[in-house]
Protein backbone atom coordinates (compact mmCIF):
# COMPACT_ATOMS: atom_id res chain seq x y z
CA UNK A 1 0.00 0.00 0.00
CA UNK A 2 0.99 3.74 -1.06
CA UNK A 3 -0.19 6.84 -0.19
CA UNK A 4 -0.21 9.66 -3.26
CA UNK A 5 2.30 12.98 -2.88
CA UNK A 6 -0.83 14.53 -2.48
CA UNK A 7 -2.33 12.84 0.25
CA UNK A 8 0.77 12.59 2.48
CA UNK A 9 1.05 16.22 1.72
CA UNK A 10 -2.14 17.14 3.03
CA UNK A 11 -1.66 14.58 5.94
CA UNK A 12 1.54 16.06 7.22
CA UNK A 13 0.42 19.58 6.30
CA UNK A 14 -3.45 19.81 6.96
CA UNK A 15 -5.38 22.72 5.67
CA UNK A 16 -8.44 23.97 7.94
CA UNK A 17 -7.79 22.09 11.43
CA UNK A 18 -9.61 23.44 14.20
CA UNK A 19 -12.42 24.41 15.34
CA UNK A 20 -15.45 27.63 15.02
CA UNK A 21 -16.48 28.54 17.86
CA UNK A 22 -19.88 30.74 16.77
CA UNK A 23 -20.49 28.18 14.18
CA UNK A 24 -23.46 28.44 11.71
CA UNK A 25 -23.53 24.18 11.28
CA UNK A 26 -21.62 21.75 12.83
CA UNK A 27 -21.36 18.04 11.40
CA UNK A 28 -20.54 15.00 13.14
CA UNK A 29 -19.75 11.78 11.17
CA UNK A 30 -18.38 8.36 11.71
CA UNK A 31 -17.99 6.49 15.32
CA UNK A 32 -14.76 5.15 16.96
CA UNK A 33 -15.84 1.62 16.62
CA UNK A 34 -14.40 1.92 12.67
CA UNK A 35 -11.54 4.42 13.71
CA UNK A 36 -13.28 7.35 11.98
CA UNK A 37 -14.55 10.68 13.50
CA UNK A 38 -14.95 13.59 11.21
CA UNK A 39 -16.39 17.10 12.35
CA UNK A 40 -16.84 19.83 10.02
CA UNK A 41 -17.57 23.76 11.31
CA UNK A 42 -19.04 26.35 8.82
CA UNK A 43 -19.24 29.68 8.80
CA UNK A 44 -22.19 30.73 6.26
CA UNK A 45 -22.97 34.26 4.91
CA UNK A 46 -25.14 35.01 2.34
CA UNK A 47 -25.38 31.31 1.77
CA UNK A 48 -21.68 31.61 1.15
CA UNK A 49 -19.12 29.18 3.04
CA UNK A 50 -17.19 32.11 4.04
CA UNK A 51 -15.12 29.50 6.38
CA UNK A 52 -14.56 25.80 7.70
CA UNK A 53 -12.38 23.93 10.08
CA UNK A 54 -12.22 19.94 10.75
CA UNK A 55 -11.47 17.68 13.42
CA UNK A 56 -10.54 15.01 12.56
CA UNK A 57 -10.04 11.25 14.86
CA UNK A 58 -8.49 9.07 11.61
CA UNK A 59 -5.91 7.47 9.56
CA UNK A 60 -4.06 9.32 7.17
CA UNK A 61 -6.66 9.11 4.58
CA UNK A 62 -9.35 10.38 6.26
CA UNK A 63 -6.79 13.56 7.94
CA UNK A 64 -6.22 14.32 4.10
CA UNK A 65 -9.67 14.18 3.01
CA UNK A 66 -11.10 16.31 5.43
CA UNK A 67 -7.92 18.99 4.25
CA UNK A 68 -8.71 18.99 0.60
CA UNK A 69 -12.99 18.98 1.33
CA UNK A 70 -12.86 21.71 3.16
CA UNK A 71 -10.21 23.33 0.29
CA UNK A 72 -12.54 22.83 -2.09
CA UNK A 73 -15.66 23.84 -0.41
CA UNK A 74 -14.44 27.30 1.25
CA UNK A 75 -15.84 30.24 -0.34
CA UNK A 76 -18.33 28.30 -2.70
CA UNK A 77 -22.17 28.70 -2.32
CA UNK A 78 -23.72 26.06 0.30
CA UNK A 79 -25.35 24.75 -2.86
CA UNK A 80 -22.31 23.67 -4.50
CA UNK A 81 -20.92 22.22 -1.08
CA UNK A 82 -23.26 19.49 -1.44
CA UNK A 83 -22.58 18.84 -4.60
CA UNK A 84 -19.10 17.35 -3.65
CA UNK A 85 -18.65 13.71 -3.84
CA UNK A 86 -16.41 11.21 -2.23
CA UNK A 87 -15.06 10.41 -5.75
CA UNK A 88 -14.58 14.06 -6.47
CA UNK A 89 -12.33 14.29 -3.22
CA UNK A 90 -10.40 11.28 -4.07
CA UNK A 91 -9.67 12.51 -7.41
CA UNK A 92 -8.43 15.93 -5.89
CA UNK A 93 -5.98 13.35 -3.85
CA UNK A 94 -4.56 11.96 -7.25
CA UNK A 95 -6.46 8.79 -5.88
CA UNK A 96 -6.32 6.29 -2.67
CA UNK A 97 -5.81 2.96 -2.52
CA UNK A 98 -8.89 0.65 -2.67
CA UNK A 99 -8.68 -0.38 0.82
CA UNK A 100 -8.73 3.31 2.21
CA UNK A 101 -11.34 4.37 0.22
CA UNK A 102 -14.18 3.56 3.21
CA UNK A 103 -12.05 6.19 5.12
CA UNK A 104 -12.65 9.04 2.61
CA UNK A 105 -16.12 8.79 2.48
CA UNK A 106 -16.38 10.78 5.90
CA UNK A 107 -15.73 14.18 4.35
CA UNK A 108 -18.54 14.36 1.81
CA UNK A 109 -21.09 13.28 4.96
CA UNK A 110 -19.87 15.19 7.04
CA UNK A 111 -20.22 18.76 5.26
CA UNK A 112 -23.86 17.38 4.30
CA UNK A 113 -24.17 17.01 8.01
CA UNK A 114 -22.95 20.44 8.78
CA UNK A 115 -24.95 22.08 5.89
CA UNK A 116 -27.73 20.02 7.32
CA UNK A 117 -27.55 21.59 10.90
CA UNK A 118 -27.19 24.65 9.35
CA UNK A 119 -30.95 24.46 7.80
CA UNK A 120 -31.93 22.93 10.76
CA UNK A 121 -30.79 25.70 13.09
CA UNK A 122 -32.53 28.44 10.00
CA UNK A 123 -35.55 26.61 9.69
CA UNK A 124 -34.31 26.44 6.23
CA UNK A 125 -36.70 23.63 4.10
CA UNK A 126 -34.60 21.35 2.42
CA UNK A 127 -34.86 17.67 0.06
CA UNK A 128 -34.44 15.01 2.35
CA UNK A 129 -33.24 12.89 -0.32
CA UNK A 130 -30.08 15.04 -0.34
CA UNK A 131 -28.94 14.19 3.21
CA UNK A 132 -29.50 10.69 2.67
CA UNK A 133 -26.30 8.57 3.94
CA UNK A 134 -25.96 6.34 6.80
CA UNK A 135 -24.70 7.80 9.57
CA UNK A 136 -24.28 5.01 12.22
CA UNK A 137 -21.75 3.90 9.84
CA UNK A 138 -20.30 4.54 6.60
CA UNK A 139 -18.76 1.47 5.63
CA UNK B 1 17.58 10.61 14.42
CA UNK B 2 16.99 7.44 12.53
CA UNK B 3 15.43 4.40 14.80
CA UNK B 4 14.32 1.31 13.28
CA UNK B 5 12.03 -0.28 16.14
CA UNK B 6 9.64 -2.78 14.14
CA UNK B 7 12.10 -5.75 14.27
CA UNK B 8 8.79 -7.77 15.27
CA UNK B 9 7.88 -7.26 11.50
CA UNK B 10 11.37 -8.08 10.29
CA UNK B 11 14.94 -7.70 11.43
CA UNK B 12 18.13 -6.14 9.43
CA UNK B 13 20.38 -9.38 8.29
CA UNK B 14 22.85 -9.67 10.63
CA UNK B 15 26.75 -9.42 8.80
CA UNK B 16 27.42 -12.82 10.64
CA UNK B 17 24.66 -14.29 8.57
CA UNK B 18 25.34 -12.28 5.14
CA UNK B 19 29.32 -13.26 4.97
CA UNK B 20 28.23 -16.89 5.75
CA UNK B 21 25.82 -16.47 2.39
CA UNK B 22 27.45 -14.32 0.51
CA UNK B 23 29.77 -17.96 -1.00
CA UNK B 24 26.88 -19.48 -1.88
CA UNK B 25 25.96 -17.38 -4.31
CA UNK B 26 29.62 -16.90 -5.60
CA UNK B 27 31.51 -20.49 -5.23
CA UNK B 28 28.84 -23.37 -3.56
CA UNK B 29 25.96 -22.74 -6.40
CA UNK B 30 25.44 -26.54 -6.72
CA UNK B 31 22.28 -27.94 -6.25
CA UNK B 32 23.11 -30.18 -3.47
CA UNK B 33 21.50 -33.73 -5.08
CA UNK B 34 23.73 -33.23 -7.78
CA UNK B 35 26.56 -35.87 -7.14
CA UNK B 36 29.75 -34.03 -8.37
CA UNK B 37 31.93 -31.98 -6.27
CA UNK B 38 30.07 -28.92 -6.92
CA UNK B 39 26.66 -29.74 -5.42
CA UNK B 40 28.40 -31.97 -2.77
CA UNK B 41 30.06 -28.80 -1.54
CA UNK B 42 26.06 -27.25 -1.28
CA UNK B 43 25.50 -30.62 0.35
CA UNK B 44 27.64 -30.01 3.45
CA UNK B 45 26.58 -26.33 3.45
CA UNK B 46 23.21 -27.78 4.26
CA UNK B 47 24.20 -30.49 6.05
CA UNK B 48 26.50 -28.00 8.39
CA UNK B 49 23.52 -25.58 8.62
CA UNK B 50 21.42 -28.21 10.03
CA UNK B 51 23.60 -29.12 12.46
CA UNK B 52 24.28 -26.34 14.10
CA UNK B 53 20.58 -25.43 13.95
CA UNK B 54 19.36 -28.54 15.32
CA UNK B 55 22.23 -27.84 18.30
CA UNK B 56 20.58 -24.32 19.41
CA UNK B 57 17.02 -25.99 19.56
CA UNK B 58 18.17 -29.09 20.90
CA UNK B 59 17.00 -31.64 18.93
CA UNK B 60 18.46 -33.96 15.91
CA UNK B 61 19.27 -33.31 12.70
CA UNK B 62 16.48 -35.14 11.39
CA UNK B 63 13.65 -33.63 13.26
CA UNK B 64 14.43 -30.34 11.13
CA UNK B 65 12.86 -29.23 7.77
CA UNK B 66 13.77 -26.62 6.00
CA UNK B 67 11.02 -24.12 4.57
CA UNK B 68 9.83 -21.24 3.25
CA UNK B 69 9.42 -19.68 6.33
CA UNK B 70 7.13 -19.45 9.33
CA UNK B 71 3.72 -19.67 7.15
CA UNK B 72 4.80 -22.57 5.53
CA UNK B 73 5.61 -24.25 8.56
CA UNK B 74 2.22 -23.82 10.61
CA UNK B 75 0.24 -24.71 7.13
CA UNK B 76 2.35 -27.98 7.02
CA UNK B 77 2.49 -29.01 11.00
CA UNK B 78 -1.35 -28.00 11.42
CA UNK B 79 -2.84 -29.12 8.26
CA UNK B 80 -0.88 -32.62 8.63
CA UNK B 81 -1.36 -33.22 12.19
CA UNK B 82 -5.04 -32.65 11.33
CA UNK B 83 -4.89 -34.82 8.71
CA UNK B 84 -3.05 -37.97 10.53
CA UNK B 85 -5.24 -37.86 13.13
CA UNK B 86 -8.03 -37.56 11.37
CA UNK B 87 -7.90 -41.14 10.44
CA UNK B 88 -8.12 -42.24 14.02
CA UNK B 89 -11.41 -40.75 13.97
CA UNK B 90 -10.03 -37.29 16.09
CA UNK B 91 -11.37 -34.11 14.20
CA UNK B 92 -10.74 -32.04 17.09
CA UNK B 93 -7.67 -28.99 17.34
CA UNK B 94 -7.58 -26.67 20.29
CA UNK B 95 -5.24 -23.05 19.39
CA UNK B 96 -5.86 -19.37 20.92
CA UNK B 97 -7.66 -16.21 19.77
CA UNK B 98 -4.77 -14.64 19.26
CA UNK B 99 -2.77 -17.00 17.30
CA UNK B 100 -0.48 -15.56 13.89
CA UNK B 101 -2.70 -15.50 10.77
CA UNK B 102 -0.94 -18.37 9.66
CA UNK B 103 -2.69 -19.93 12.05
CA UNK B 104 -5.79 -18.94 12.50
CA UNK B 105 -6.81 -19.16 9.12
CA UNK B 106 -5.34 -22.26 8.46
CA UNK B 107 -7.96 -23.49 11.16
CA UNK B 108 -10.49 -21.69 9.38
CA UNK B 109 -9.47 -24.16 6.29
CA UNK B 110 -9.76 -26.97 8.44
CA UNK B 111 -12.92 -26.44 9.85
CA UNK B 112 -14.71 -26.17 6.67
CA UNK B 113 -13.30 -29.59 5.90
CA UNK B 114 -15.43 -30.51 9.04
CA UNK B 115 -12.75 -30.12 11.82
CA UNK B 116 -13.82 -28.76 15.13
CA UNK B 117 -11.94 -25.66 16.83
CA UNK B 118 -12.05 -24.29 19.89
CA UNK B 119 -10.08 -21.12 20.88
CA UNK B 120 -9.10 -20.29 24.14
CA UNK B 121 -9.56 -17.04 25.88
CA UNK B 122 -6.22 -15.22 26.56
CA UNK B 123 -7.45 -13.43 29.20
CA UNK B 124 -6.45 -9.54 30.02
CA UNK B 125 -2.73 -10.11 30.51
CA UNK B 126 -2.35 -12.04 27.10
CA UNK B 127 -1.38 -15.21 28.39
CA UNK B 128 -3.36 -19.00 27.77
CA UNK B 129 -3.97 -20.82 31.06
CA UNK B 130 -2.44 -24.16 31.31
CA UNK B 131 -5.97 -25.29 32.84
CA UNK B 132 -7.81 -24.10 29.83
CA UNK B 133 -5.83 -26.54 27.51
CA UNK B 134 -6.05 -29.22 30.15
CA UNK B 135 -10.16 -28.85 30.40
CA UNK B 136 -10.49 -28.68 26.30
CA UNK B 137 -8.82 -31.25 25.36
CA UNK B 138 -11.31 -34.28 24.30
CA UNK B 139 -10.94 -37.83 23.67
CA UNK B 140 -11.07 -36.98 19.97
CA UNK B 141 -8.73 -33.96 20.30
CA UNK B 142 -6.36 -34.26 17.76
CA UNK B 143 -3.68 -31.03 18.17
CA UNK B 144 -3.03 -28.58 20.35
CA UNK B 145 -1.49 -25.51 18.38
CA UNK B 146 -0.72 -22.14 20.94
CA UNK B 147 1.98 -19.62 19.61
CA UNK B 148 5.13 -19.38 22.10
CA UNK B 149 5.02 -15.16 22.00
CA UNK B 150 2.47 -13.03 20.72
CA UNK B 151 3.63 -11.35 17.32
CA UNK B 152 1.98 -8.05 18.38
CA UNK B 153 1.97 -7.92 22.53
CA UNK B 154 4.90 -9.75 22.84
CA UNK B 155 3.55 -12.29 25.56
CA UNK B 156 5.39 -15.15 26.47
CA UNK B 157 3.19 -18.49 27.07
CA UNK B 158 3.76 -21.53 29.26
CA UNK B 159 4.68 -23.53 26.70
CA UNK B 160 6.68 -26.11 28.57
CA UNK B 161 3.28 -26.15 30.80
CA UNK B 162 1.13 -26.81 27.70
CA UNK B 163 3.79 -29.22 26.22
CA UNK B 164 3.48 -31.77 29.68
CA UNK B 165 -0.10 -31.28 29.73
CA UNK B 166 -0.25 -32.65 26.32
CA UNK B 167 2.11 -35.08 26.49
CA UNK B 168 0.02 -36.76 30.07
CA UNK B 169 -3.16 -36.61 27.42
CA UNK B 170 -1.29 -38.23 24.68
CA UNK B 171 -2.23 -35.20 22.29
CA UNK B 172 -0.06 -33.84 19.73
CA UNK B 173 1.22 -30.25 20.93
CA UNK B 174 2.54 -27.68 17.88
CA UNK B 175 3.62 -24.20 18.62
CA UNK B 176 4.44 -20.96 16.34
CA UNK B 177 8.00 -19.98 17.78
CA UNK B 178 8.00 -17.57 14.78
CA UNK B 179 8.79 -14.70 17.55
CA UNK B 180 10.18 -16.57 20.35
CA UNK B 181 13.54 -18.67 18.46
CA UNK B 182 16.55 -16.61 18.71
CA UNK B 183 15.18 -14.38 21.58
CA UNK B 184 14.59 -16.41 24.23
CA UNK B 185 15.37 -19.65 25.04
CA UNK B 186 13.74 -22.75 23.34
CA UNK B 187 14.57 -26.08 24.24
CA UNK B 188 12.43 -28.65 22.09
CA UNK B 189 12.84 -31.54 24.31
CA UNK B 190 12.60 -29.56 27.89
CA UNK B 191 9.48 -27.65 26.57
CA UNK B 192 7.78 -30.51 25.67
CA UNK B 193 7.24 -29.52 22.02
CA UNK B 194 6.16 -32.08 19.27
CA UNK B 195 6.32 -29.45 16.23
CA UNK B 196 7.78 -25.95 15.99
CA UNK B 197 7.79 -23.36 13.49
CA UNK B 198 10.37 -20.82 13.17
CA UNK B 199 11.39 -18.02 10.59
CA UNK B 200 14.79 -16.44 9.62
CA UNK B 201 13.95 -13.57 9.46
CA UNK B 202 12.72 -12.45 13.04
CA UNK B 203 16.18 -13.13 13.96
CA UNK B 204 18.74 -10.89 11.79
CA UNK B 205 18.38 -13.80 8.90
CA UNK B 206 17.30 -13.60 5.44
CA UNK B 207 13.39 -13.56 4.66
CA UNK B 208 11.48 -16.53 2.73
CA UNK B 209 13.47 -19.51 4.65
CA UNK B 210 12.24 -20.99 7.69
CA UNK B 211 11.97 -24.41 9.43
CA UNK B 212 9.82 -26.79 11.27
CA UNK B 213 10.30 -28.85 13.93
CA UNK B 214 8.82 -32.51 14.06
CA UNK B 215 9.62 -34.90 16.50
CA UNK B 216 10.88 -38.21 15.78
CA UNK B 217 8.05 -40.66 14.81
CA UNK B 218 5.15 -38.46 14.26
CA UNK B 219 4.34 -39.54 10.14
CA UNK B 220 3.50 -35.67 9.47
CA UNK B 221 1.96 -36.08 5.51
CA UNK B 222 3.34 -33.82 3.12
CA UNK B 223 2.21 -30.37 2.06
CA UNK B 224 4.97 -29.53 -0.66
CA UNK B 225 5.13 -32.64 -3.20
CA UNK B 226 7.79 -33.23 -5.66
CA UNK B 227 11.43 -34.28 -5.27
CA UNK B 228 12.76 -36.28 -2.75
CA UNK B 229 14.76 -33.17 -0.79
CA UNK B 230 14.91 -32.92 3.06
CA UNK B 231 13.94 -36.86 3.37
CA UNK B 232 11.25 -37.02 0.94
CA UNK B 233 9.07 -34.86 3.20
CA UNK B 234 9.57 -31.59 1.83
CA UNK B 235 10.55 -30.89 -2.19
CA UNK B 236 12.27 -28.09 -3.97
CA UNK B 237 15.73 -27.88 -4.28
CA UNK B 238 17.30 -26.29 -0.99
CA UNK B 239 17.57 -22.13 -0.86
CA UNK B 240 20.77 -22.85 0.10
CA UNK B 241 22.23 -19.39 1.05
CA UNK B 242 19.16 -18.69 2.70
CA UNK B 243 19.61 -21.81 5.01
CA UNK B 244 23.23 -21.26 5.62
CA UNK B 245 22.31 -17.35 6.44
CA UNK B 246 19.47 -18.65 9.00
CA UNK B 247 22.28 -21.30 10.66
CA UNK B 248 24.41 -18.38 11.18
CA UNK B 249 21.97 -16.31 12.55
CA UNK B 250 20.73 -18.26 15.25
CA UNK B 251 23.83 -19.40 16.13
CA UNK B 252 24.87 -16.02 16.65
CA UNK B 253 21.53 -14.89 18.15
CA UNK B 254 21.55 -17.99 20.97
CA UNK B 255 25.46 -17.42 21.46
CA UNK B 256 24.71 -13.56 22.24
CA UNK B 257 21.29 -13.80 23.63
CA UNK B 258 21.87 -13.77 27.56
CA UNK B 259 23.86 -10.49 26.54
CA UNK B 260 21.19 -8.86 24.63
CA UNK B 261 18.37 -9.93 26.34
CA UNK B 262 19.99 -7.86 29.31
CA UNK B 263 20.21 -4.61 27.15
CA UNK B 264 16.93 -5.48 25.52
CA UNK B 265 15.07 -5.36 28.94
CA UNK B 266 17.11 -2.02 30.22
CA UNK B 267 15.59 -0.30 27.06
CA UNK B 268 12.49 -1.96 26.70
CA UNK B 269 11.56 -0.71 30.57
CA UNK B 270 13.07 2.75 29.53
CA UNK B 271 10.27 3.06 26.90
CA UNK B 272 7.53 1.75 29.34
CA UNK B 273 8.26 4.03 31.83
CA UNK B 274 8.61 6.55 29.29
CA UNK B 275 5.05 6.23 27.61
CA UNK B 276 3.34 5.63 30.77
CA UNK B 277 3.99 9.10 31.50
CA UNK B 278 1.84 10.24 28.73
CA UNK B 279 -1.63 10.84 29.36
CA UNK B 280 -4.34 8.03 28.99
CA UNK B 281 -1.82 5.23 27.76
CA UNK B 282 -2.07 1.88 28.30
CA UNK B 283 0.94 -0.89 27.72
CA UNK B 284 -0.61 -4.03 26.70
CA UNK B 285 -0.36 -7.37 27.50
CA UNK B 286 1.74 -8.92 30.77
CA UNK B 287 4.33 -7.01 32.09
CA UNK B 288 6.67 -9.69 33.36
CA UNK B 289 5.76 -12.82 30.75
CA UNK B 290 6.87 -10.65 27.49
CA UNK B 291 9.36 -11.04 24.76
CA UNK B 292 12.25 -8.92 25.85
CA UNK B 293 12.18 -6.67 22.65
CA UNK B 294 8.40 -5.84 22.80
CA UNK B 295 6.34 -3.20 23.58
CA UNK B 296 2.87 -2.44 22.99
CA UNK B 297 1.23 0.74 23.87
CA UNK B 298 -2.15 2.52 23.57
CA UNK B 299 -3.20 5.91 23.64
CA UNK B 300 -6.57 6.75 23.79
CA UNK B 301 -8.15 9.38 21.06
CA UNK B 302 -5.13 8.42 18.70
CA UNK B 303 -5.79 6.97 15.73
CA UNK B 304 -2.57 4.43 15.33
CA UNK B 305 -1.72 4.53 11.42
CA UNK B 306 -1.87 8.53 12.00
CA UNK B 307 0.77 8.29 15.07
CA UNK B 308 2.63 5.55 13.02
CA UNK B 309 3.27 7.78 9.76
CA UNK B 310 3.97 10.76 12.33
CA UNK B 311 6.69 9.11 14.12
CA UNK B 312 7.99 7.50 10.55
CA UNK B 313 8.30 11.54 9.02
CA UNK B 314 10.57 12.18 13.05
CA UNK B 315 12.41 9.07 11.69
CA UNK B 316 11.02 6.59 13.44
CA UNK B 317 9.94 2.90 12.04
CA UNK B 318 6.95 1.21 13.87
CA UNK B 319 3.98 -0.55 13.65
CA UNK B 320 0.52 -0.47 14.67
CA UNK B 321 -2.70 -2.55 14.68
CA UNK B 322 -5.34 -0.12 14.10
CA UNK B 323 -7.77 -0.66 11.75
CA UNK B 324 -6.63 1.01 9.18
CA UNK B 325 -3.31 -0.61 9.74
CA UNK B 326 -4.73 -4.55 9.41
CA UNK B 327 -6.23 -3.47 6.08
CA UNK B 328 -9.80 -4.31 7.38
CA UNK B 329 -12.30 -2.60 9.28
CA UNK B 330 -11.77 -3.84 12.78
CA UNK B 331 -8.63 -3.79 14.42
CA UNK B 332 -6.17 -5.89 15.13
CA UNK B 333 -7.95 -9.50 16.32
CA UNK B 334 -4.69 -9.77 19.18
CA UNK B 335 -6.41 -6.73 20.91
CA UNK B 336 -9.79 -7.30 20.97
CA UNK B 337 -8.48 -10.68 22.30
CA UNK B 338 -7.32 -9.03 25.41
CA UNK B 339 -10.57 -7.54 25.75
CA UNK B 340 -9.61 -3.75 24.67
CA UNK B 341 -12.88 -1.76 23.06
CA UNK B 342 -12.37 -1.27 19.58
CA UNK B 343 -11.53 2.89 19.97
CA UNK B 344 -8.60 1.98 22.38
CA UNK B 345 -7.33 -0.55 20.14
CA UNK B 346 -7.09 1.86 16.86
CA UNK B 347 -4.94 3.29 19.07
CA UNK B 348 -1.90 1.20 19.62
CA UNK B 349 1.66 1.05 18.60
CA UNK B 350 3.82 -1.42 18.66
CA UNK B 351 7.55 -0.96 18.76
CA UNK B 352 9.98 -4.00 18.73
CA UNK B 353 13.70 -3.20 19.25
CA UNK B 354 16.84 -5.15 18.64
CA UNK B 355 20.30 -5.05 20.49
CA UNK B 356 21.14 -2.61 17.81
CA UNK B 357 19.16 0.02 19.18
CA UNK B 358 20.64 2.35 22.02
CA UNK B 359 19.19 4.11 24.91
CA UNK B 360 19.89 7.10 22.97
CA UNK B 361 17.33 6.37 20.49
CA UNK B 362 14.68 5.27 22.83
CA UNK B 363 15.21 8.88 24.59
CA UNK B 364 14.64 10.19 21.42
CA UNK B 365 11.26 7.86 20.86
CA UNK B 366 10.03 9.11 24.53
CA UNK B 367 10.82 12.93 22.84
CA UNK B 368 8.69 12.50 19.99
CA UNK B 369 5.64 10.69 21.00
CA UNK B 370 4.41 13.17 23.10
CA UNK B 371 3.87 15.83 20.95
CA UNK B 372 2.67 13.76 17.88
CA UNK B 373 0.63 12.35 20.57
CA UNK B 374 -0.51 15.97 21.21
CA UNK B 375 -0.87 17.11 17.58
CA UNK B 376 -3.07 14.78 17.11
CA UNK B 377 -5.00 14.78 19.97
CA UNK B 378 -5.73 18.49 19.42
CA UNK B 379 -7.83 17.75 16.10
CA UNK B 380 -9.68 14.62 17.73
CA UNK B 381 -13.23 14.83 18.02
CA UNK B 382 -12.66 11.20 20.16
CA UNK B 383 -10.42 13.06 22.21
CA UNK B 384 -12.60 16.00 22.68
CA UNK B 385 -15.43 13.71 23.88
CA UNK B 386 -13.01 11.56 26.18
CA UNK B 387 -11.81 14.76 27.85
CA UNK B 388 -15.45 15.97 28.60
CA UNK B 389 -16.57 12.73 29.71
CA UNK B 390 -14.17 13.03 32.35
CA UNK B 391 -14.66 16.70 33.33
C1 LIG C 1 3.94 -15.43 15.13
C2 LIG C 1 4.21 -15.47 13.65
N1 LIG C 1 3.89 -16.58 12.96
C3 LIG C 1 4.13 -16.68 11.65
C4 LIG C 1 4.67 -15.65 10.93
C5 LIG C 1 4.89 -15.79 9.46
O1 LIG C 1 6.24 -16.00 9.16
P1 LIG C 1 6.78 -15.82 7.67
O2 LIG C 1 6.73 -14.38 7.38
O3 LIG C 1 8.18 -16.34 7.73
O4 LIG C 1 5.92 -16.64 6.78
C6 LIG C 1 5.00 -14.46 11.61
C7 LIG C 1 5.59 -13.31 10.88
O5 LIG C 1 4.94 -12.32 10.61
C8 LIG C 1 4.76 -14.37 13.00
O6 LIG C 1 5.05 -13.26 13.68
ZN1 LIG D 1 -9.05 4.94 7.84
Amino acid sequence: MEYSEKVMEHFTHPHNVGKIDDADGVGEVGNAKCGDIMKMYLKIDNGIITDVKFNTYGCASAIATSSIATDMIKGQPVSEALKLTNKAVVEALDGLPAVKIHCSVLAEQAIKAAVRDYYDKNGIEYDEAEFHFNEEHHH
Amino acid sequence: MKVYADNAATTKISKTALDAMMPCYTEIYGNPSSLHQVGQEAFHAVRDAREMMAKCLNCDTDELYFTSGGSESDNWAIKGAAHLMAKKGKKHIISSKFEHHAVLHTLNALEKEGFEITLLDVYENGLVKVEDVKNAIREDTALVTVMYANNEIGTVQPIREIGAVCREKGVLFHTDAVQAVGHIPVDVKADNIDMMSLSGHKFHGPKGIGALYCKKGIRLPNLIEGGAQERNRRAGTENVPAIVGMAAALKEACDNMEENTKKLVAMREQLINGILKIDASRINGDRDHRLPGNVSACFEGVEGESLLLYLDLAGISASSGSACTSGSLDPSHVLLAIGLPHEVAHGSLRLSICEENTPEQMDYIIEQLPPIINRLRDMSPLWERIQNERK
